[in-house]
């Protein structure tokens, strides 16, 4: 079981989260966004940071990448992706989920740990988790509030969509709460928080985003 | 050399942050009499030669895919000098 995770220039997320595979199980392959080839992998995190600088849009660069092109292809075949941060900022770009993500409404950096509910159980990346499962991992962004039009919104919590949801005070003036969503397939999710910082008790508010790189394993195991 | 100008702004219904605080730094300076900021992004294309049809539905495109993010922004596009 190989998970692979992509380093842009400008990618910061991607060590920790081989990492992340890593502890889960995995094996850990590091994919370069120049090269296409994704290495016979079976699941691909696609990491935080400032990936070209954020420049034009946090992911607008990033999406016509050399390997994006053939994430978005499998993804479309099933591939299982998981975007945080940055990584959720390519996957909007890249039209794989809908909506977009812009910079917090107070206009400060935020880095905080920050309570979660698992609204969705049922994707590729969430399916070790209980139903409304209440955890909590590390929350660090710029352009982290999450927007879409209100038909938009209306159906990605009619359809159970949305992956995760902020609780207590909202962090970032994301629209409805809104920390995760996941495609219609369960394959493809975007997540703001950061659940790759939080797999070891040493370095981690929690271990609560170990969940994330389980579950994958047996969907994976699963297909 | 023709110049093809691409202004992009955020859908009136999203949220500009940082068109806020340039207006709260407006009232901060004493400029008064102004009810909202926005800010948004402006291109100037260069073009090899002539703006002809075919080349400004090109950077059409390129604004369409690149420039702007449809869902969050709308742009408007004109060769310079036309007006």
């Amino acid at each position: 079981m190989k998970i692979g995770v992509v380093t842009f220039p400008g990618s910061l997320d991607d060590v920790d989260a081989r990492r992340a595979a890593t502890v889960a199980g995995a094996e850990a392959v590091a994919l370069w966004h120049g090269d296409a080839d994704l290495h016979g992998v079976d699941a691909v995190v696609l990491p935080g940071g400032f990936s070209y600088g954020d420049y034009l849009r946090a992911g607008a660069i990033s999406r016509f990448a050399p390997v994006m092109e053939t994430i978005i292809k499998k993804a479309g075949e099933g591939l299982p992706v998981l975007g945080i941060c940055n990584g959720f900022q390519v996957l909007c770009e890249s039209h794989l989920l809908p909506g977009a993500l812009i910079k917090n409404h107070h206009r400060k950096f935020i880095c905080k740990d920050q309570p979660l509910r698992i609204e969705n159980n049922r994707t590729a990346w969430t399916s070790d988790y209980d139903a409304n499962h209440e955890i909590t991992i590390v929350l660090k962004n710029q352009d982290g509030s999450y927007v879409a039009d209100e038909a938009t919104l209306d159906r990605l919590e009619g359809e159970g969509l949305v992956v995760a949801r902020y609780l207590g005070q909202n962090p970032n003036g994301s629209y409805r709460d809104i920390a995760g969503i996941s495609n219609e397939r369960g394959n493809v999710v975007g997540l703001m928080p950061h659940p790759e910082h939080c797999v070891e008790t040493l370095t981690g508010p929690s271990t609560d985003g170990l969940g994330f790189f389980t579950s994958v394993l047996k969907a994976v195991v699963a297909s | 050399m023709a110049r093809v100008v691409v202004d992009v702004m955020l859908k009136p219904e999203i949220l500009d942050p940082q068109g806020k605080a340039v207006h709260g730094a407006f009232g901060r300076l004493g400029f008064d009499g102004v009810a909202d900021v926005r800010q948004g992004k402006r291109f100037e294309i260069t073009l090899d030669g002539e703006a002809t049809e075919e080349q400004v539905a090109e950077i059409r495109k390129a604004a369409d895919t690149l420039l702007a993010n449809p869902v969050i922004e709308d742009y408007t596009l004109h060769v310079e000098g036309d007006q």
